[in-house]
């Protein structure tokens, strides 16, 4: 574009300035000008019109290579007998990987275990992280370091940050059981329980993203306008109740948004459950196997990739299901509040 | 999530990341002072040195487990302080865990990674934000749509196509699926809309600018800040990416966190080298977190509201 210019740009008369077509008009050009302005402006729409394709197409192209086509693949596949010893040549079975699935107690199993934990994660995550927040919300000295520092964990990967606190909940030499055995608690076999396995995981998860979810908070807590709360203390409301009438129903989109988030990363849980203990099958009675870690057991090490789609479909299925749940409630929620107002 | 939290243009703008230089200080003091409403008391000062001293012990005490041998490590009295085995445990973890490999991989990787994300969702976030085009809302709706996809419904025809490719185990298995984010151009759309005055990319147009003349030369640098974080964030999220790096590389040409994985699995049965690992896996990123703390504290709310 810019040498064609240069190169032919007109003598003297705009001094080969920016291509201005409706100016060099003006000074009727030449035939041969006009042809040149006229591919110009032709250029001109067509690079207005094609050119916001041109700026979307790389995302969408990668999109749809790497995520809608596997997305709706997987649905396909979910229909299908495909082994991990000859992936690509699969066998129609319908729903049969479905069927199974109902009747399979480890995904039950799974499934169980996948809610309870999500629920002991999440919502005394979602508590601490509302508190910290209205904590981090007064005026004070070294806000921003403290902020940094809730905020480590979130940089710790979940392999990195499941391998310490394995070897802090350690059944020997774990320094859990150490502390627990000064206060003379007999040492716990943390990996071996039910409960306290998914008590462990739950302890990564919330180390790993309340300090996240704190900001997250935060942010939403500075954008309420002031004098709500100028308001609220000359009505002699106490630090509770402006918490609890002025803050909370302001942060209620934000805290809706923190919901869904965890919600679908407790759906998810894989990395926590899989290095515990190292291994795929959630430990040995497979206490604390989540769905994510079921897939991965029913695709990559009992190599049955079909069932690992409809594992996979079902854990979608299941996350619209409880969006739908929260849509309702939300909408119930809004409902009750209007009336009251 | 795009209805989410409802705030006025005045606040949303305050609260935008400063351009690195000039006058960040003032306007970030600015933001504190409308929600800091009352002066803290002692007590929140204790319960933010309990929580602060909670985020941080673990990988501190990580970096002492890292330092003793695993002899030290099974006595039933746990270190409190380093020993002096830091740096073999290190050295082991680096060459046997293949964690030496694992680092300049992910560093690879997620430069990468980091790279195409932004680029890509400057230009797509600049076409949503400022340009007309057909069906615009649609494919915009998409693409928040697309944030909720869990990866786990993609994986299976993912590890098949890199079977049939006779990818796995090589880096551009885990580098090619992860290079554009529908987080990224709707966090730069939402940017951009505030932060680029639709009448400087008229002016531009009016000196004759094409279109990659307007990106490279009014929507880049009005875009700096929010790629910035755009890319600190992504950085972060590709060096830690778990679940589809375990299924498609191997511990011979691992990434960090696959190279973690086999440490857990008991690859080097040394509790100490485990956590030299881990500590080395981490440094990184905690480096970066000292480096520009703020900044990612900043881009974070930023993002939060605008999400």
């Amino acid at each position: 574009m810019t040498t064609e210019h240069t190169a032919s740009a007109p003598p003297a008369t705009t001094g080969g300035a920016a291509p201005r077509p409706d100016s060099e008009k003006a000074e009727g050009p030449s035939p041969q000008e006009r042809k040149r302005i006229e591919r110009r402006s032709r250029w001109y729409r067509w690079d207005l019109k094609f050119s916001p394709y041109a700026f979307i197409s790389p995302f969408f192209l990668f999109f749809a290579a790497f995520g809608l086509f596997p997305l709706l693949y997987t649905g396909w596949a979910a229909l299908h007998q495909a082994s991990m010893v000859n992936p690509n040549e699969m066998e129609w079975v319908g729903f049969d990987n479905f069927s199974r699935l109902w009747n399979d107690e480890f995904f039950w199993n799974a499934l169980r275990n996948t809610f309870t934990i999500g629920i002991i994660s999440t919502v005394p995550q979602l508590l601490m992280a509302l508190g910290l927040a209205h904590v981090l919300n007064y005026r004070m000295r070294g806000s921003m370091a403290f902020r940094v520092a809730m905020l480590t964990p979130y940089a710790t990967s979940v392999a990195a940050a499941t391998l310490v606190f394995a070897m802090l909940y350690g059944r020997d030499y774990g320094m859990i059981n150490w502390a627990l055995d000064l206060v003379g608690i007999d040492p716990v076999n943390w990996e071996a329980g039910t409960w306290t396995s998914q008590f462990a995981i739950s302890t990564i998860v919330i180390w790993r993203w309340t300090g996240y979810n704190t900001l997250i908070y935060l942010a939403a807590m500075q954008a309420v306008p002031n004098d709500l709360y100028e308001s609220a203390s000359l009505d002699g409301a106490s630090r509770w109740q402006q918490f609890r009438h002025v803050t909370i129903p302001a942060l209620r989109p934000t805290i809706l948004f923190t919901v869904v988030v965890s919600t679908i990363g407790a759906t998810q849980l894989f990395g926590e459950p899989y290095l515990l203990a190292g291994s795929e099958n959630g430990g040995a009675q497979s206490q604390y196997q989540t769905l994510g870690l079921y897939m991965y057991e029913t695709g990559w090490f009992n190599l049955h990739l079909g069932r690992a789609a409809a594992i996979a479909w079902t854990m979608f299925l299941l996350l619209i299901v409880i969006g739908i749940l929260y849509w309702v409630l939300t909408r119930l929620v809004g409902k009750s509040n209007g009336e009251e107002a | 999530m795009a209805t989410a939290p409802v705030i006025t243009p005045d606040t949303a703008e305050e609260l935008d990341p400063p351009p690195p230089g000039r006058g960040g200080r003032k306007r970030r003091g600015g933001a504190g002072q409308a929600g800091g409403h009352l002066r803290a008391g002692w007590l929140s000062y204790v319960i933010l040195i309990v929580f602060g001293l909670g985020s941080v012990l673990p990988l501190l005490w990580s970096a002492i487990a890292a330092s003793h041998s695993n002899a030290r490590l099974a006595e039933p009295t746990p270190p409190f302080w380093f020993g002096g085995r830091l740096f073999s445990n290190l050295e082991t973890a680096w060459t046997d865990a293949h964690m030496g490999t694992a680092m300049i991989n992910t560093i690879f990787v997620a430069g990468t990674i980091t790279v195409s994300t932004v680029l890509f969702a400057t230009l797509a976030g600049f076409a949503f934000a400022k340009l007309r085009f057909r069906a615009k809302n649609l494919l915009l709706l998409l693409v928040i749509g697309t944030m909720m996809v869990p990866p786990q419904l993609t994986v299976v025809p993912l590890f098949m196509a890199i079977a049939e490719l006779e990818w796995t185990g090589q880096l551009q298995a885990v580098i090619l699926p992860t290079m554009v984010s529908a987080f990224g151009v709707f966090f730069m759309r939402q940017y951009l809309v505030q932060a680029l005055p639709s009448e400087l990319i008229e002016a531009a147009r009016v000196d004759g600018a094409n279109s990659l003349r307007v990106v490279w030369h009014v929507v880049f640098p009005a875009a700096r800040p929010a790629m910035a974080v755009l890319g600190m964030l992504t950085f972060v999220a590709a060096w830690n990416e778990f679940f589809w790096p375990i299924i498609a590389l191997t511990q011979q040409n691992p990434t960090v966190q696959v190279a973690l994985t086999g440490l857990g699995q008991g690859y080097v049965p040394d509790r100490g080298v485990i956590m030299a690992g881990a500590f080395l896996g981490t440094l990184p990123l905690l480096v970066a977190f000292v480096l520009f703390g703020k900044q990612i504290v900043g881009g974070i709310m930023h993002g939060a509201l605008k999400g």
